[in-house]
């Protein structure tokens, strides 16, 4: 039977956050790359909610940024609210969030990778992954076309054997009633490649018209909208915003919850998939939390050229008539009319453990994976991923050394770091609490962590790095002036000092020791700062984290050094665990499935002890 | 790991006999000892003085003058551990050699995990190739009796307090970085008052602690002195009249969680931690082949065995094992039960292992003032010692309690100037990971688990 076929450096399977940033790479790399649909109308579709970024995920979004990546630029066009999240708390929990114009979004998306050199989307499913001698060869579409490939990159998301359940109505589709990819789980197998399967789910969207606002508190954008890419200019954000809107539960809400639980197929053993615990259906909310007497609901537009609103809060897969009659009960959702039923989505995942920390199969030389495939959850969780598997794909092929960000350079390590060395049982989502470095790895600082590595690898111009090597010379030099230049107990210094309720000095004192008190910050400082030259804000906002919050860092900074201690000791791929003396069983299975390429990656893994690591350093060092 | 801070440790057996050895072995080894040690020759200071040298004069804390000793210095790379290294040769006691210790801790070393002197000597090229299983072997064997000993050793009231402690700073943190993660639908408004009240209390719950460990009292301290032999030999009557002639001091029963019963009792100002276990017997009884098991490993970890043998019996087939097991043990062989006909004889018993035998009577309390002077000589000849971990293991406990209290002081200073919410948390995960070193429980995925457990997140 005759066949098309066609040869590709890269293919990459699926266009949503992860394929997307993974196709982009390697084209920009200069590698042939063919990326595969379903749908073409469907690239970076966002299925649940309407935004990018919040705490930790910013972090991401802008690491990504910091790399080369995309998703920082596409939000930064197509956003309409924009907040900057714990503004209160300490600069390292800081985190963009912003509201997208979903449709908008994804077209710009896909016009991106349309414009790029290198890169042709293809409309199709992908049936096999074609591999010899466990090396990758190509993949094979449902029509029987072959495209034969150096490197493939899965990025299939929520889509394998996807099934979408509301009570018991279930569907064997994709996110939106797209078309799930059905054939692809099989021949994963058939590789030897081990499967999960994860549970997610979505709350409804329901008609602005249907919603009486008069019954919620509305929720502004910030009123100085801060870019997610460094190369966006500030002064272009500045647009008008749309709101979004917050209700609540109420006691007769979970009343018609637990009168219908047996009719959730969560309950009733339909769901079989794990689902994630921070991100509970409001069913799971009301069972777990059943102190709680009401549930925020944030009402959130999905874009401006269309009535839809998400109902963030509220994701359910009771039965069509209850989450008619439950979100009924919410003030302001009265007479709401429901556009889409909420549901759960049920689909194939791989057990993470499986990769490398380059996010390459350890079992399939060439064959490299992102995104939800891999057992994460998010969009900026997606896109992260994709965009290291790109690179390394990418450097694969042209057979440079593999990248892997540590978990002290950025979210970006801590997040693959965690995939591939812990066992991970449910959707795995970024959260701040997971970086045990944080202070270090702050979204404002995300440039001088990651963007000398995006230049190293190519994705970053070298203006680009070069505005960043001024960027940081100015912080340097600032920091230096600041804290040798000595002020004395004058009475100018004094009423200074007063007015910000700042105790008085008694002896002489550096600018920077003045800046280190909470109650002072850099502006404060001019009036006995004459030698003070014009800086632009971006530099004095590092100079006065660095200053302030010295301490802190430095003692991270130290944390850093032990760690990459242990980072630096290499295994090597072939090490025969079932040779080394005195190695505990549990300790040998469990080195044995991850196969850490270091041995601080080794100390990460539950069930090896201090001890099994001593023996291991031991064993190499004999 | 790949720490290169300064260790320190008791080289020698800590017992009430010779000279003692307390190794110092890192960057900061001489400086460390520099603070404590003051030469009986004024002049150079220690840090002054060439490799391979010696100097006398006295350890001082503060004012106080501890001890007389002995000082080798070795810089490295020509030492044990390539490292330099300073070692303290004191008069011994187990006393004077803790305090020792405990100064070099003070200023800067802390105490040395098992094996490390070693590891460090092999990972700095001092061992050779050939060595390596052995050093392997000798840190496993260590570290799982130390991990063992650790928390066996630690009272179950002191274990609990200490369990309760960590989990309302765990409690805490969970919910600031709850608050962090999802702060639209957590507030922190009005915490940083609530955690300071928190904060207060458990540091005086640490410094109860403190103070107990300082008068020794959170540990199970003594010889380990494992009683065992047949169902019926009379093993409980023995440790009941043991307990009637000195008026035993019962501290803790934990019979629930475990069938061998701890007692402490002094005998001559020694102090025995009895540990008596089920018979040795063969058998098909599920629940009594546990409690055999256990009696095993009891023996195993003890200090001295007090076999106890029915002299109105003949030996069988479970004493024979049961002296198979014993061969390399401190034992004190007690022919009990010698109020009744003399089956079994001490002849016999001397035939068939070469341990001391004493005869006694439980029931009719003969023969304990016997026993009393064999445990005391055994003692004072340093055949028997007590478990050195017992010391080590407080001063361990001591330091991280310390370090634990010191963060969670520095929580306080952060509440009071103001400081953001996050960076509690960084204090309180560090009291945190400190307490979890005494349990030993690490953190692992403590913390997120929390987060979902305790905390409604959003979306």
């Amino acid at each position: 039977m005759a066949y098309v076929e066609m040869d590709t450096d890269v293919a990459v399977v699926g266009a949503g956050h992860a394929g997307c940033e993974a196709a982009l790479a390697c084209a920009r790399l200069g590698l042939l790359t063919t990326i595969f649909t379903v749908s073409v109308d469907s690239i970076a579709l966002m299925p649940c909610n309407p935004n990018i970024g919040g705490s930790s995920k910013g972090h991401l979004v802008r690491e990504i940024d910091a790399l080369g990546g995309e998703m920082g630029k596409v939000i930064d066009k197509t956003f309409i609210q924009s907040k900057m999240l714990n503004k209160s708390k300490g600069p390292a929990v800081h985190s963009l969030r912003a509201q997208a114009d979903k449709a908008e979004y994804s077209r710009t998306m896909r016009r991106v990778l349309e414009q790029t050199e290198n890169l042709w989307i293809v409309q199709a499913e992908v049936a096999e992954i074609l591999a010899e001698d466990q090396k990758v060869t190509g993949v094979r579409l449902c029509s029987g076309a072959v495209y034969h490939a150096k490197a493939v990159i899965l990025c299939t998301g929520t889509y394998l054997k996807a099934r979408c359940i509301y009570g018991d109505v279930s569907t064997y589709t994709g996110p939106n009633g797209l078309q799930a990819a059905n054939y692809l789980s099989e021949s994963l197998k058939n590789l030897g490649i081990e499967l999960y399967r994860f549970k997610t789910g979505t709350p409804a969207r329901i008609d602005r018209r249907s919603i009486d606002f008069s019954k919620m508190e509305e929720q502004f954008g910030d009123e100085r909208v801060v870019p997610f890419s460094f190369t966006t200019d500030p002064d272009t954000l500045q647009i008008p915003q749309v709101s979004c809107w917050l209700t609540y539960t109420n006691e007769k809400t979970h009343e018609i919850i637990r009168g219908n639980l047996d009719r959730s197929p969560l309950y009733s053993g339909d769901i079989e998939g794990t689902g994630p615990r921070y991100c509970p259906s409001i069913e799971d909310k009301v069972v777990r939390f059943s102190d709680k007497n009401r549930h925020q609901v944030f009402i959130e537009p999905e874009g401006l050229y269309t009535n839809e609103m998400y109902v963030g809060g509220m994701s359910s897969s009771l039965p069509e008539d209850v989450q008619h009659d439950m979100y009924h009960t919410v003030p302001g959702l009265e007479h709401a009319r429901i556009v889409r039923n909420a549901y759960a989505i049920e689909y194939d995942c791989i057990n993470p453990q499986q990769l490398t920390p380059t996010l390459e199969f350890k079992a399939v030389s060439g064959l490299f994976s992102g995104g939800q495939f891999n057992g994460s959850s998010g969009y900026e969780e997606a896109a992260a991923q994709g965009l290291v598997a790109g690179i390394n794909a990418a450097r694969k092929i042209l057979g440079k050394e593999q990248i892997v960000i540590d978990r002290s350079r950025g979210y970006i390590g801590v997040l693959i770091d965690d995939l591939v060395t812990k066992e991970n049982k449910e959707p795995y989502r970024m959260m701040t609490s997971r970086s045990e470095y944080r202070l270090l790895l702050r979204q404002d600082n995300a440039d001088q962590r990651l963007t000398p590595l995006g230049y190293e690898v190519g994705l970053i111009s070298q203006e680009r790095y070069d505005q960043l090597k001024e960027k940081i010379q100015l912080i340097q030099e600032e920091k230096e002036r600041l804290e040798h230049t000595m002020v004395g107990a004058s009475s100018r210094i004094q009423e200074v000092l007063k007015r910000y309720g700042s105790a008085e000095l008694k002896t002489a004192a550096s600018l920077a020791e003045i800046l280190r008190r909470p109650e002072m910050n850099y502006e404060h400082l001019a009036p006995i700062d004459p030698d003070r030259r014009e800086l632009p804000a971006e530099v004095v906002e590092q100079v006065e984290i660095d200053i302030k919050y010295d301490g802190y860092i430095k003692r991270q900074l130290k944390q850093v050094e032990q760690f990459r201690k242990l980072e630096s000791r290499k295994i090597p791929k072939d090490l025969d665990y079932d040779q080394i003396p005195s190695l505990r069983l549990e300790a040998v299975q469990k080195l044995k499935l991850c196969k850490p390429i270091s041995i601080g990656q080794a100390s990460r893994i539950s069930g090896v002890s201090p001890a099994d690591i001593s023996v291991l350093l031991v064993y190499l060092e004999g | 790991m790949f720490r290169s801070d300064t260790i320190a440790a008791v080289a020698t057996p800590m017992s009430s006999a010779g000279i003692g050895i307390i190794r110092v072995s890192g960057e900061e080894a001489v400086s460390v000892v520099e603070q404590i040690f003051c030469p009986a020759k004024k002049g150079k200071k220690l840090s002054e003085q060439d490799t391979y040298t010696i100097h006398y004069g006295t350890i001082v804390d503060g004012e106080k003058v501890l001890d007389e000793v002995i000082v080798l210095l070795m810089r490295g790379p020509h030492s044990y551990t390539a490292e330099d290294t300073v070692e303290i040769d004191c008069h011994g006691g187990v006393y004077v050699m803790n305090q020792i210790l405990q100064l070099v801790i003070q200023k800067g070393a802390r105490v040395a995990d098992p094996g490390e002197f070693t590891k460090r000597a092999f990972l700095n090229g001092r061992i050779d190739l050939s060595q390596a299983e052995a050093v392997i072997d000798v840190i496993h064997a260590q570290n799982d009796y130390a991990l063992k000993s650790s928390i066996g050793q630690l009272k179950g009231s002191v274990l609990r307090l200490i369990r309760e402690i960590r989990e309302e700073i765990l409690y805490e943190i969970a919910y600031i970085e709850s608050a962090l993660d999802d702060p639209e639908h957590i507030s922190l408004d009005g915490y940083a008052e609530k955690l300071r009240i928190k904060t207060k209390e458990l540091i005086l719950n640490m410094e109860q602690l403190l103070k107990e460990s300082q008068q020794g009292k959170i540990l199970r301290e003594g010889i380990r002195t494992a009683i065992i032999g047949k169902p019926n030999a009379g093993k409980s009557s023995l440790l009941n009249a043991l307990m009637g002639e000195e008026r035993a001091i019962v501290t803790e029963i934990e019979g629930t969680t475990r069938d061998t019963l701890e007692e402490q009792i002094r005998l001559r100002g020694l102090t025995l931690q009895m540990i008596d276990t089920a018979g040795i017997r063969k058998t098909v009884d599920r629940i009594e082949q546990l409690g055999v098991e256990r009696a095993k490993q009891v023996m195993e970890e003890a200090d001295l065995v007090l076999y106890v043998v029915d002299a109105s019996c003949p030996l069988d087939e479970n004493d024979k094992e049961i002296i198979a097991l014993l061969q390399d043990k401190n034992v004190i062989v007690l022919l009990n039960k010698t109020d009744l006909t003399e089956v079994t004889s001490k002849e016999q018993m001397r035939e068939l292992m070469d341990k001391p035998v004493v005869s006694v009577s439980a029931k009719e309390e003969r023969g304990i003032d016997q026993l009393a002077d064999k445990i005391e000589h055994m003692f004072l000849i340093g055949e028997v010692s007590w478990n050195d971990e017992v010391f080590l293991t407080n001063i361990r406990h001591k330091t991280s309690m310390e370090h634990a209290k010191i963060s969670l002081q520095k929580v306080l200073e952060s509440i009071a100037l103001g400081m953001p919410e996050d960076f509690f948390s960084i204090d309180l995960m560090d009291a945190y990971e400190e307490l979890g070193k005494i349990v030993g429980e690490s953190v692992e995925e403590d913390l997120v688990n929390k987060i979902f457990q305790k905390f409604c997140m959003g979306k």
